[in-house]
C-alpha cells in the first residue's frame, strides 16, 4: 500500500499525471473511488481484497476525462478492460498510466503491450465456482432459462445500474434513449426488461471482460454476470477469442470478412 | 381503550392475517428471496422476514407502481376515445412489516404527488392501504431517521404500530381510525400490555442526530452555485438510479403510450435523459448538476413548497450505491461547507 501511496505521490508531484484514480476508505467499511489530484492526499489512497469495483468505468466518465491525463490503480480486470477500450480506439497508447498493485509493491505499466504481456501473464481462467456456476446454467433446458430470466427480469426496475457501472457500456446515446423508433419498450413491464437486459448483454457480447460489476451495482440482486459469461464461453468456443486480451482486435460480433466460412454472411 | 397499550401474540397475529384476508384485503409484507428482502403477498406471518434492517426496494410500489396504466385510447372515425382506468378494482391492501421511516414516507410522495392536483391513481390507492408498521429494534450506519423528523418508533404514517416485545409477540398502538378499523372485532386477540411490556422506548434502536434539516436547507441555498463543491461530491457517482428506485419518496415519472395504453414508468433525475430537450438542450448535462438536484429537491426544495421533507432517513439509496455515494455523508458536507 506504502508502494502505491508513493508512486501516486511521486507521478503527480512531478506532474507526469495529473490525477491517480485510485481507492479509498469509504462507509461502513467499503472501498470506494477516489479521484487524487494533490500529492499530499495520496495517502489516502487503499489497495485490499475489499476493492472489488472495476475503476477503469471512470476513463469514460466526462468530468473525470476533464481532469486530464490519469494514471490508475488496475486490477486484473481494470487491465482488461483498459486493452478492450483501446482495441474500440477509446483509450490511446500512451494516454495512461497504470497501476498494478503486486507483492507490496506497484508496477507502472505505460505501454499497451506492457498491459498485454501483463494480462497474458496473469491469464485469468475462470475459477471453480465461476465454472460450476455456468455449468449449472447450461444444465438447464431452455424452457427452464427462460423461466429463470423472467423470475430474475420480474425484479429489474430499469435504474440502469448495469449499464452505468460498466466500463464498457459507454454509448454517447445508449439504444433505450433513442426513441425514433423506440427499439427497446421503456416500461420496466416483462417484455421491457426482457428486451433491455438482452439487448445489454448481447451488446456486449465478444466485449466483455468479465469483471461482474454489472452484478455487483443490480439493487434487485439479479445475477446479470451469468448472461455475459455465456456468451464469453459462446465467442470463444466460436471464434477462439476473448476480449480484453489484445490492444488491437478486430471485434468477434461486428467483423466482416469476405472469406468467410458461413453461406449466411455472404 | 384506544390509548391504552394493548399486545398480541404470534397466534393472535396469525388468525388477525386470516380475518384481513378473509375480509377481502391482500398483505404484503417484507419477504426473502434471492438474498434480498422485498414487499411480496403473503399469507401468514410466518412468511413476513422482519430480520433485515430494511428492505432493498421500498414499499412506495404498493401505491405508485413501477409501470401503470393512466388511461387508454383509441382512435375511431377520426374521433379519440378515451378509457379512463377503472378504480373499483384495486385492491384494498394491508402494507405490514414497514419501518416507521416508509410509514412517514407515503406523506412525502404524497406532498409530490397530490402537490396542487390530486392524483386520482396514487390517491385511490392510498385511501386503499392500511399500514402496520413494526418499530425498529436495530439499525445500522445508514439510518439517520432522527435527523429528519422520525425515529425507530415513530407513528406518524401508520395506523397501527407494532413494537417486537422479543419472542412474545408484539405491542399493537393504534394510531388512526383506519388501524381502529383493521382491529374491528379483534378484541378476542388482543389484551392489554403489562408491566415491562409498555416500555417501548429500551426495546427501540438507538438513532442518534446526526444533522438539522433547516441548516442543510439553508447551506444548500448558498452552495447551489458552487461547481467545485457539487464536482467533487459527485465525482465517483456513475448516473444510474438505483437510489431514486429504491428511495420510498422519489416520485419521478416518465410517460410513455404502448398500443393504445398512457402509462406512467418509474423515471430518475439522475439520468441525463430525464431532463434533456427535443432541441438537444439538456439544462442538467452534468452528474454533478444532478447530483445538486437530487440533494436540493429532497432537503431545499421540497421543504419550501410542500413543507414536507424528501427523505426519511431510511438509507436505502447508501445501501444501494454501487459506488458508496453515502447519502449521510454528502448532507453532513452540505450542513459544514462554508458558504
Amino acid at each position: 500500500m506504502e508502494a502505491l501511496r508513493n508512486k501516486a505521490r511521486e507521478l503527480l508531484a512531478a506532474g507526469t499525471v495529473k490525477v491517480v484514480i485510485g481507492y479509498e476508505r469509504g462507509s461502513a467499511g467499503a472501498a470506494r473511488a477516489v479521484f487524487v489530484r494533490d500529492a499530499a492526499r495520496a495517502g489516502s489512497l487503499i489497495f485490499d481484497e475489499t476493492c472489488r469495483q472495476n475503476l477503469a468505468v471512470y476513463l469514460m466518465k466526462p468530468e473525470v476525462r476533464r481532469l486530464g491525463k490519469a494514471a490508475l490503480v488496475a486490477a486484473p480486470a481494470a487491465l482488461r478492460t483498459v486493452l478492450q477500450l483501446a482495441a474500440e480506439n477509446q483509450v490511446q497508447d500512451g494516454g495512461l498510466l497504470l497501476l498494478a498493485p503486486e507483492n507490496g509493491g506497484v508496477a507502472v505499466l505505460a505501454e499497451l503491450s506492457a498491459v498485454e504481456a501483463r494480462v497474458a501473464a496473469q491469464d485469468p481462467e475462470p475459477g471453480r465456482e465461476e465454472r460450476e456456476e455456468l455449468a449449472r446454467y447450461e444444465a438447464m433446458t431452455l424452457e427452464q432459462r427462460r423461466d429463470f430470466w423472467q423470475e430474475q427480469f420480474a425484479r429489474c426496475s430499469k435504474c440502469y445500474a448495469c449499464r452505468a457501472a460498466c466500463p464498457l457500456c459507454y454509448c454517447a446515446r445508449c439504444t433505450v434513449e433513442c426513441n425514433q423508433p423506440q427499439w427497446i419498450p421503456v416500461p420496466a413491464h416483462d417484455l421491457g426488461n426482457l428486451e433491455w437486459n438482452v439487448m445489454r448483454a448481447m451488446h456486449l457480447a465478444g466485449r466483455c471482460i468479465d469483471c461482474g460489476d454489472c452484478s455487483r451495482a443490480c439493487p434487485a440482486g439479479i445475477p446479470l454476470h451469468l448472461l455475459n459469461r455465456k456468451l464469453i464461453a459462446v465467442v470463444r468456443g466460436s471464434f477462439a477469442f476473448r476480449a480484453g486480451r489484445a490492444a488491437k482486435s478486430d471485434n468477434a460480433l461486428s467483423t466482416f470478412r469476405p472469406d468467410d466460412p458461413e453461406d449466411f454472411i455472404r | 381503550m384506544d390509548n391504552e397499550l394493548r399486545s398480541i401474540d404470534h397466534e393472535g397475529l396469525g388468525t388477525l392475517f386470516s380475518r384481513w384476508r378473509a375480509g377481502g384485503r391482500r398483505i404484503l409484507a417484507p419477504r426473502r428471496e434471492n438474498e434480498k428482502t422485498d414487499f411480496a403477498e403473503v399469507q401468514a406471518p410466518g412468511e413476513a422476514c422482519l430480520d433485515p434492517v430494511q428492505t432493498a426496494q421500498s414499499a412506495k410500489s404498493a401505491v405508485f407502481p413501477r409501470v401503470e396504466e393512466l388511461f387508454a385510447y383509441r382512435r375511431r372515425d377520426g374521433l379519440v376515445e378515451l378509457r379512463e382506468r377503472d378504480l373499483a378494482d384495486l385492491p384494498a391492501t394491508v402494507l405490514f412489516g414497514v419501518r416507521p421511516c416508509d410509514a412517514a414516507a407515503l406523506a412525502g410522495l404524497a406532498a409530490i404527488l397530490n402537490w396542487d392536483t390530486a392524483d386520482r391513481l396514487f390517491s385511490a390507492r392510498r385511501e386503499k392501504l392500511a399500514v402496520v408498521a413494526v418499530s425498529c429494534t436495530r439499525s445500522d450506519e445508514r439510518c439517520f431517521c432522527t435527523s429528519v423528523g422520525g425515529g425507530p418508533g415513530a407513528r406518524t404514517g401508520s395506523d397501527l404500530l407494532l413494537t417486537d416485545l422479543g419472542g412474545g409477540g408484539y405491542l399493537v398502538e393504534t394510531v388512526s381510525d383506519r388501524g381502529r378499523a383493521l382491529l374491528a372485532g379483534a378484541e378476542d386477540l388482543l389484551r392489554p400490555a403489562a408491566g415491562r411490556e409498555k416500555d417501548k422506548e429500551s426495546r427501540l434502536a438507538r438513532v442518534e442526530k446526526r444533522f438539522d434539516p433547516e441548516r442543510v436547507r439553508a447551506a444548500l441555498q448558498s452552495l447551489f452555485d458552487d461547481e467545485v463543491f457539487w464536482t467533487e461530491q459527485s465525482l465517483r457517482c456513475l448516473g444510474c438510479g438505483a437510489c431514486a428506485y429504491v428511495c420510498p419518496t422519489c416520485a419521478c415519472f416518465d410517460i410513455q403510450d404502448e398500443d393504445g395504453r398512457r402509462l406512467r414508468c418509474w423515471d430518475s433525475c439522475g439520468h441525463a435523459l430525464f431532463t434533456l430537450h427535443t432541441s438537444g438542450h439538456n439544462p442538467r448535462p452534468l452528474q454533478s448538476q444532478r447530483w445538486r438536484q437530487r440533494l436540493m429537491h429532497k432537503f431545499s426544495y421540497m421543504p419550501e413548497r410542500q413543507e414536507a421533507l424528501g427523505c426519511v432517513g431510511c438509507g436505502r439509496c447508501s445501501r444501494a450505491c454501487p459506488v458508496d455515494m453515502d447519502i449521510l455523508e454528502h448532507l453532513l458536507a452540505v450542513a459544514e461547507a462554508k458558504p
